[in-house]
This record gives structure tokens, sequence and C-alpha cells, in this order.
């Protein structure tokens, strides 16, 4: 299993850490997020409970917005809009 | 959805009531056994609020590093400062266990093997063990490590006793232990005795010339000079350098004009507050620490012993512990040491002879894990995150992957080494010591910080490497 990433459609980018540890969702999810193009969205699927507070905090930051956060039974699915 | 929730809110009163029935049966059974329970309810305490928090040493510099986060060097200072602050009132009341230990230029080459092991691990060696309460079985995988790791250097001699200079081995013998622990023979054994022994205890009350146990000593000397001071400019530094240009940019989109002191000012207070859970973790973490050391005193005096090995002893429980009659027995916080003993008394078990050494058999021993203070205070603390998790519904078991393993394994077995060249982890080296106000913790952590740049400097490599491989094809 390696971290999968995905274009689901014209500036909508998937990024799937399920399985992995810190600090491999937040750095992948920032590499992403500087990979993708302004006003891009990336949704983000992790289930390491820590990374949760790790990338609010780095968009927070950085000026990214998080559209979304869902949480269940420890798997999270952050849906982020790259800061224009 | 909602009953599986209500399964895991089940199991969460299953584990306490179970960690309740211990403290009962045991306590009707000999009331001794409450100085274990005490153990066990701290450790309970320190998994909520590390899993609460997501609170995990590894994390703070490593965040920092890799994506400009502070949260957790914000949550481990205000933990630390607490913690001190208690501490400083406990050791001025003469209620203090914690002795400081040797320091010197080894504690920061620990901390440096410590820290790279940790960003490599994932998680620290408090974080891995409330990472494991989660259901992580990586974190589990690093906890296996850790142990297996120390206890096995411990007490290897052989080849790597070629390795040891020879004025360490001259002065370990010179120590005159008792013949059976062969200070002469054994790596960490002739470290420990013939080099680390030989460096001084220092605390900051002690360079500005004042008593540790007296209360200039312990407030203005542990405390001020020890702890506030160094963890203010440290915040300071952290402000500067990676959340001033975040403040500045919000505050002119806000259309502020003039930024200056005092909106900066308002920059840093966000900063503490950024994170409210880890915030109200280290709140709780800071005072808890402080209490368990004179919660600990406290009942040594009352049932009038020195160490848990009298304990055992009186109960009637005398293989394992050490030529001195003691266990491992800190009275506060600690990982790694009762990692090792869980894995050494297994080996022991199987026939390794490992009690002929320092670190087991002249001061540590190797009691029965069910028996063992610090184990009780180790597997509540698993408890105490598997409940904070199994309510707050992120309970989930989780396989290693070989990639992960291969990560866990190798951090594992270099933070294993650090904890044992610098008599701690991320805990007993650096927490409980520059909280204590002993120069040594500072020392560690400056190692450990600079093992986690090292760390996260390999790890942007890897994740480039592997970026470039899975999203070869991938149209940005």
């Amino acid at each position: 299993m390696a971290v999968k990433f995905d274009k689901k459609r014209e500036g909508v980018y998937s990024l799937d850490c399920t399985g992995y540890v810190c600090p491999h969702p937040q750095i992948y999810t920032k590499k992403m997020l500087e990979k993708i193009k302004k006003g891009d969205i990336l949704e983000v699927t992790f289930d390491n409970p820590s990374s949760s507070e790790s990338i609010s905090a780095m968009c927070n930051a950085i000026g990214n917005e998080i559209i979304e956060k869902k949480a269940d039974g420890g798997k999270f699915i952050y849906t982020i809009r790259k800061a224009a | 959805m909602e009953n599986a929730a209500n399964k895991k809110k089940i199991w969460a009163l299953v584990i306490t009531g179970f960690f309740g029935m211990i403290s009962i049966l045991t306590f009707a059974y000999n009331n001794l056994y409450i100085y274990l329970s005490a153990y066990l309810w701290f450790g309970f305490i320190y998994g909520m609020c590390l899993q609460y928090g997501r609170f995990c040493f590894a994390s703070a510099f490593r965040d920092l590093f890799a994506v400009g986060v502070p949260r957790m060097v914000v949550g481990i200072m205000i933990a630390t400062l607490l913690f001190a602050f208690v501490s400083s009132f406990v050791t001025a009341t003469g209620f203090s266990t914690f002795h400081p230990s040797p320091s010197g230029i080894h504690s920061a080459i620990a901390g440096l093997i410590f820290g790279v092991g940790m960003v490599f691990a994932g998680g620290c060696a408090s974080g891995s063990l409330y990472k494991t309460g989660e259901g992580n079985g990586v974190a589990f995988l690093v906890v296996l490590s850790i142990s297996i790791t120390q206890s096995s250097f411990a007490d290897i001699g052989g080849w790597m006793n070629k390795l040891v200079p020879q004025s360490w081995h001259e002065s370990a013998i010179a120590k005159k232990l008792p013949e059976v622990i062969n200070a002469g023979d054994g790596w960490l054994d002739q470290y420990l005795a013939g080099y680390v022994w030989n460096h001084p205890t220092v605390t900051f009350a002690k360079m500005a010339g004042l008593k540790n146990e007296s209360l200039s000593g312990a407030f203005l000397g542990n405390f001020l000079l020890g702890v506030l001071l160094p963890a203010l400019l440290l915040l300071v530094v952290v402000y500067f350098i990676w959340v001033r240009k975040n403040v500045i940019r919000d505050m002119s989109k806000a259309g502020v004009k003039s930024i200056g002191l005092r909106e900066h000012r308002t920059g840093f207070w966000g900063m503490i507050l950024s994170s409210k859970r880890t915030a109200i973790a280290g709140l709780i973490l800071g005072i808890a620490c402080g209490l368990q050391m004179f919660v600990i005193e406290g009942l040594r005096i009352k049932l009038g012993i020195r160490n848990a090995g009298e304990i055992l002893t009186l109960l009637g429980f005398d293989s394992g512990i050490s030529i001195r009659g003691t266990v491992f027995d800190p009275g506060y916080w600690y990982v790694t040491t009762q990692e090792a003993q869980w894995v050494g008394w297994v080996m022991h078990k199987l026939g390794w002879n490992n009690m002929d050494n320092i670190f087991f058999g002249y001061i540590n021993g190797i009691p029965n894990p069910a028996l063992n203070p610090a184990d009780w205070m180790s597997l509540a603390l698993i408890g105490g995150a598997a409940v904070m998790a199994l309510i707050s519904n992120e309970f989930k078991f989780k396989k290693p992957t070989m990639e992960l393993a291969v990560w866990a394994i190798i951090g594992g077995f270099l933070m294993g080494i650090g904890s044992r060249l610098g008599l701690g982890c991320n805990i007993g080296a650096f927490f409980v010591r520059v909280a204590n106000g002993d120069r040594g913790g500072w020392l560690f952590g400056i190692g450990m910080i600079g093992g986690a740049y090292i760390g996260v400097k390999f790890f942007n490599w890897w994740t480039e490497r592997q970026m470039a491989k899975e999203m070869a094809g991938l149209e940005l």
C-alpha cells in the first residue's frame, strides 16, 4: 500500500494517506498543496488522528481554507482549497 | 455507524473498569499495592491527555521544520512550565523524587540520535505508547523496537568491548562495583561507570549558587532561570522565524496599516492559543506530572519505604530485584526503562543472564512486569489513550505496512540507543529534567532538535522520491 494521488476532475485532486502515520499525511499534504494551482481543491484522506491537528494548523498558517472536515471511525477526510 | 460508536464507548467503560478492579482487588489483598495503583492512575491520566492533545514530542520540532506548525512546541512548553512550577513547590517542600543526572556532551549526542529516531518512527517514546492505545500497529512496533534495542544494548559486551576507550575501562573498574556486576565488561557498563558517572550533576539552582531544595533555589534557580526564561526565549524564536510572517500577512489582509509591538503581542498569544486541545492537554499533563512526585513521595513516607524493591520483597516477590535491593521506581513519569525491562524479563526467563550489568543488575532490576510499578504506569497509559480514542470514536486497529514497519524498526532502534546513552527519552531525559532544573535536560533537548532537523531533511528527500514515483503520469 502506498500513498495514492489522483486527479478527480479539473482543479480537484485527491490524496489518500490511509494507513500512514506521522509525519507522512502532513508532509504529503504540504507537498501536494505546493504542486497544485491556486484555488484548486485537494481532498485528503487519512486515519492518523494526530495529523488532523497538524494539517489544520498548517492550512491555517499558510492561509489555505479547509472547506470541509469529515471524521468517522478513525478516518478523516479534509477538503482544502489552496489560497488564491 | 452510531451502533459502532456506542460499542466503542462500552469498551472504554470496560477498560476503565478493568483498571479500577485491579486497584480495588489488589488493595483488598494487600494495602501495599496502593503504591503500584498510584503509578497506574497517573499513567492513565497521561494516556488520556496525550491522546486528547495529540501530544507527541516528535511532532514538536518535526512539524515545525517540515510543515511550519508550532502547536506542539507551544504545548510542550506549557506542560513544562506547569510541571516546573509544581515541581518547584514539591522540591521546596522536600517531597521531590527527582535526582539530577550527570550531564555533558553525551546528553546532546544522545538527544541527536533520539531525535533522528523519533522522526523516522513517526512518534517519540511517549507518543508511540499513546498511539499504541489508538490501535496503531506501527506505534506498537516502535515500542517493541525500543524495548528490544535497549535490553540488548544494556548487556552487550564481546566485540563491543573493543570499542570502549581504555580510560573508560580503567575508570569503570576503579568504581569497585560488586564483582557480580562485572563493570569492566559490556559497552554500556563501561560508558556509564567509566564515563557518564565522572560528569557532574548540575542544576540551574546550583549554577546560581543556590541550594536546590530551598525556596529560592527551586523557584529562582530551577524555575525562573532553568525553565521560564529559556522557554520564553524558545517561543519568541519560534514566533519570529515561523509565525511572524503569517501574522503580518493576515493583519495586512485585514487592513491593519502599521504592525508594531502590540500587534505582534496579539500574534504571539494567537500562537499560544492556536491549538486549544494541545494547550489544555499540556496544562493538565504539567500539573499531573508534578503531583505524581508529591503523591509517590507521600506514599513512600506513609509506607516507610524508599524504593518499590522493598514493597516487592514485603509482598514475597524477591526475583528480579537488583543487587542493591532496588527496582526501577522513578517517582515520576518515565517511559523507556520499563520498556527495556519488559523484554529484559522475557530474555532472562529464556535463559539470558542479563543481571550482570549496571542497568539491570545494579540499578533497575528486572521484576515481573505484573509487579513492576513503572510497567503499571505505561500499561495504564496505553489504556488511558485507548479510552480517550474510543470515546472520541478515533480508535482504529491499523496493521503496519512493510514501508512503515521498516521506519518503525529503524526509528525505534535509534530511540533505544539514544535513550540508554542519554539516561532517558523525551520524557525522562528531556521533559522531567528540564522541568526540574537539570542542565542535562536542555542539552538532550538541543540534541533532539538537531536530530529532528536531520530526520526531516531525510524525510523530505524520501517523500519527494515517493511522490515522483507515485505521481508519474498525473497531470497537475
